[in-house]
């Protein structure tokens, strides 16, 4: 008990705890160094894209900027009624600084986007700004009020108060087919326009049943490299992995050979009668290719943490269940299989995981309803531009893996996972 | 109520796995009911090969098993009704130590009160009450070998096998649960079958050994007669120590045999040579040669000592003899009077009846 209360010394008098740390200090430097490229590495790599993201995705600071003293006028207004002379002379001075910058066509989009009609009036404000037609001597409210009936509507000034926040939740909203109407409040897109949700369902569907298709192929076959003797476990190894040691692409291609239409599997198909010549299923372009190509593809990731678990299972486990009298689906089931838990956790959450951002088969196989929410991403990165929309839905998909690592944890725990 | 001699019996039975090599070669072995037998025998002698059959791990190449008069060859092992301690205990390592127990009985839908009084009787039986709950992980290893005995003893099996249960242990322990598995064998009646390389332990605990070498049964006999009077030289070889010459028989009667040796002449007993000029070796127990014997002994030899090794209760003295530079002497400690030192030539003697002519090496 003492020496938990008293403090112990060293033969020299330093206190044992500092004498130890000392001691260890650079043997903890030394460490440190040896993980700091890769550290930095990380951080460079992964954690600030990540928050670059995050940001791009909130960011609305835009409008913000290009309308400083609107909104800091209309701070006061209540939003109801139309603003005060005061907010259109601010508007208006914002106005011609844009005009001067050119930067008024930017704003004319921005808006447009928010309500529809802001196009028109902002092209005809700026003619009027343009030919010096405002006095700003007078009324501007009444003015700029004249340019464009819709200057007199209250809805484009609330539209304009819209935009006003540095941030916006808008991007996840839209990803979730949603958005925020004129009172500030989440709305369903229209029914025909919600295809995000659609997409969302079906990626984490396709995840779903490729881990499950998955886990029904690799167990058999990490099972049997597990307890097959050295030489023949061997090449069943290096077939396990010799996909992995191919381009996903090629892989993808030969899918595609395989499974298309006038592809060799319908040709046998037709060949040992099993369909007319004319009437060959579509196994490409829709989920049925989707889901053969990604289980091939994913398949390792499976049959490694499956094949480095049942590795550790001593053979004398299952003789010790049939000798005690299990059969031996019993001896299986209560004895091998509950063992191999921890393999399982740890090949369908890496399966699953991967399986959710997939983007090149599904891209190159899935045609299109077999496209996931990635392809979704990548068409916004490249053809429509959207960054802030693929960062919101990018992120959301990363917040989704890392709620399902959370529940995982909660259901399985991940001190159980042996990933190898 | 009269025991079944017959309890086990192994009947011709030859193992190969390559369709080369018999592994097992013309296997005929009886054991009776409430028998304690060990196969003993260096690694890849095939005694654990045995086990494994009589388990039903493996099929015989040839012959057949039977348990109480029933061929066994095709049932398969969960309906043999054997018990097996596993070498390195196989205890199932995500159940506690009452669902390892539990787990044979449950498999035979036994009632949940009825398992809870077995599981309760087998734990106190290996005195390991208390430990339910417990995770193997948490045990120490002696306790996962009781564990593991508890478990294939609680559902009252006709036959435990335990395939070299004991190596594991760092020694004491071993010599415990030696004692302790022995007790539990008197205490119940099963018939155990034990397989083990270590002679110590086969001693210790056994009715009846039957040392294995090359796939074949070298001698079965109870622990003393196998130590006394080994038949050949292997189990002479194999079992305890032993001082061996190699010579020739130059004459022969009844009991008694002159073996030429290289350097010398001594009397045996012959056991495995019947004729002259067959070829033989003599084998001497240490214990049975005396230092400057008192009584008249049929062989009296001088010898060299070459090394001296104190082992606490005994001396074991390392002598040239008749040209063999490898002949130990056990000397106890309570004989003080004797001047053991390097170099000092002493004499030996010993009778003829425990110099046993066996075959030759």
């Amino acid at each position: 008990m003492s020496s938990e209360t008293k403090q112990i010394l060293t033969t020299d008098g330093i206190p044992l705890e500092i004498s130890l740390k000392k001691a260890e200090r650079k043997n903890k430097i030394k460490a440190f160094l040896l993980v700091a490229p890769l550290l930095l590495f990380l951080i460079i790599t992964y954690i600030f894209p990540i928050g670059e993201m995050f940001t791009r995705s909130i960011d609305d600071k835009m409008i913000t900027n290009m309308l400083p003293k609107t909104f800091k006028s209309m701070e006061t207004w209540d939003g109801k009624e139309l603003p005060s002379e005061e907010v259109f002379a601010s508007f208006l001075s914002d106005f011609k600084i844009l005009v001067e910058k050119k930067e008024h066509g930017k704003l004319a989009q921005r808006l447009n986007k928010e309500k529809n009609g802001f196009n028109t009036i902002t092209k005809k404000l700026f003619r009027q700004v343009k030919r010096n037609k405002i006095d700003e001597t007078q009324s501007i409210k009444e003015q700029i009020m004249k340019v464009h009936k819709r200057w007199r509507n209250v809805e484009y000034w609330q539209a304009i108060k819209r935009t006003a926040p540095p941030y916006t939740s808008a991007k996840y909203l839209k990803a979730m087919d949603m958005y925020l109407n004129e009172d500030n409040k989440i709305t369903q897109v229209s029914e025909d326009r919600r295809i995000h949700r659609i997409l969302w369902l079906r990626t984490v569907e396709v995840a779903f049943f490729v881990t499950v298709f998955c886990f029904l192929m690799g167990y058999p076959i990490a099972h049997l490299l597990a307890t097959l003797p050295m030489k023949y476990s061997n090449l069943l190894m290096i077939c396990v992995l010799l996909p992995f040691w191919t381009s996903l692409l090629v892989r993808t291609a030969s899918w595609m050979i395989l499974l298309q239409q006038q592809g060799v599997v319908n040709d046998f198909f037709v060949l040992i009668g099993l369909v007319s010549d004319d009437n060959r299923p579509e196994m490409m372009y829709n989920k049925v290719g989707t889901y053969v190509a990604m289980t091939q593809i994913l398949l390792p990731f499976m049959v490694l943490p499956l094949y480095s678990v049942m590795k550790t299972i001593s053979p004398s486990l299952m003789r010790a269940g049939k000798s005690l009298g299990g059969t031996p689906f019993v001896a299986f089931w209560k004895v091998y299989f509950p063992l191999t838990i921890p393999g399982i956790g740890a090949g369908c959450l890496l399966v699953f995981i991967l399986a959710i951002g997939y983007y090149i088969t599904p891209a190159l196989v899935g045609g299109a309803s077999g496209t996931l929410i990635s392809n979704q991403i990548a068409y916004h990165m490249k053809t429509t531009l959207d960054w802030s929309f693929a960062s919101a839905m990018g992120l959301m998909l990363l917040g989704g893996v890392l709620v399902i690592y959370w529940l995982y944890n909660k259901l399985v725990g991940v001190d159980n996972i042996k990933l190898g | 109520m009269s025991k079944n001699t017959e309890f086990v019996k192994f009947d011709k039975v030859d193992k190969s796995y390559d369709g080369k090599v018999l592994v097992v070669k013309d296997l005929n072995l009886n054991i009776s009911e409430g028998e304690f037998i060990t196969m003993l025998g260096p690694s890849g002698s095939g005694k654990t090969t045995c086990l494994m059959m009589l388990a039903g791990f493996e099929t015989p190449t040839n012959g057949e098993i039977y348990l109480d008069s029933n061929p066994i060859s095709n049932i398969p092992p969960h309906k043999r009704g054997i018990g097996m301690v596993f070498q390195n205990y196989a205890l199932f390592p995500h159940m506690t130590v009452y669902e390892n127990l539990a787990f044979p009985l449950r498999v035979r839908k036994v009632q949940k009160d009825e398992i809870d009084k077995k599981v309760d009787k087998a734990l106190s039986m290996v005195s390991l009450s208390g430990f339910e709950s417990r995770m193997p992980a948490q045990l120490s290893g002696g306790q996962q070998q009781r564990v593991a005995v508890a478990r294939a003893l609680v559902f009252d099996p006709a036959v435990v096998l335990m395939d070299e249960p004991l190596g594991a242990l760092d020694k004491n322990l071993r010599e415990s649960m030696q004692y302790e598995i022995k007790h539990i064998h008197e205490n119940i009646g099963v018939t155990v079958v034990y397989v083990t390389h270590d002679q110590g332990e086969a001693l210790t605990m056994s009715n009846r050994i039957a040392v294995f070498n090359d796939g074949k049964v070298q001698q079965l006999s109870s622990p003393d007669k196998l130590y006394e009077e080994p038949v050949n030289s292997f189990v002479a070889e194999f079992i305890g120590e032993n001082n061996t010459f190699g010579g020739e028989v130059t004459d022969i009667s009844k009991d008694v045999c002159k073996v030429k040796l290289l350097n010398g002449e001594i009397l045996a007993n012959p056991i495995s040579v019947s004729s002259k000029g067959e070829k033989t070796t003599v084998s001497i127990r240490p214990e049975r040669a005396l230092i400057n014997p008192k009584d008249k002994m049929d062989n009296n030899q001088t010898g060299k000592i070459e090394e001296v090794i104190y082992h606490g209760d005994h001396t074991r003295v390392r002598l040239d003899l008749l040209g063999n530079k490898e002949f130990i002497l056990k000397v106890p400690n309570s004989s003080n009077e004797l001047d053991l030192k390097l170099g000092n030539e002493i004499k030996v003697g010993w009778n003829s009846q425990d110099a046993r002519a066996l075959d030759p090496k």
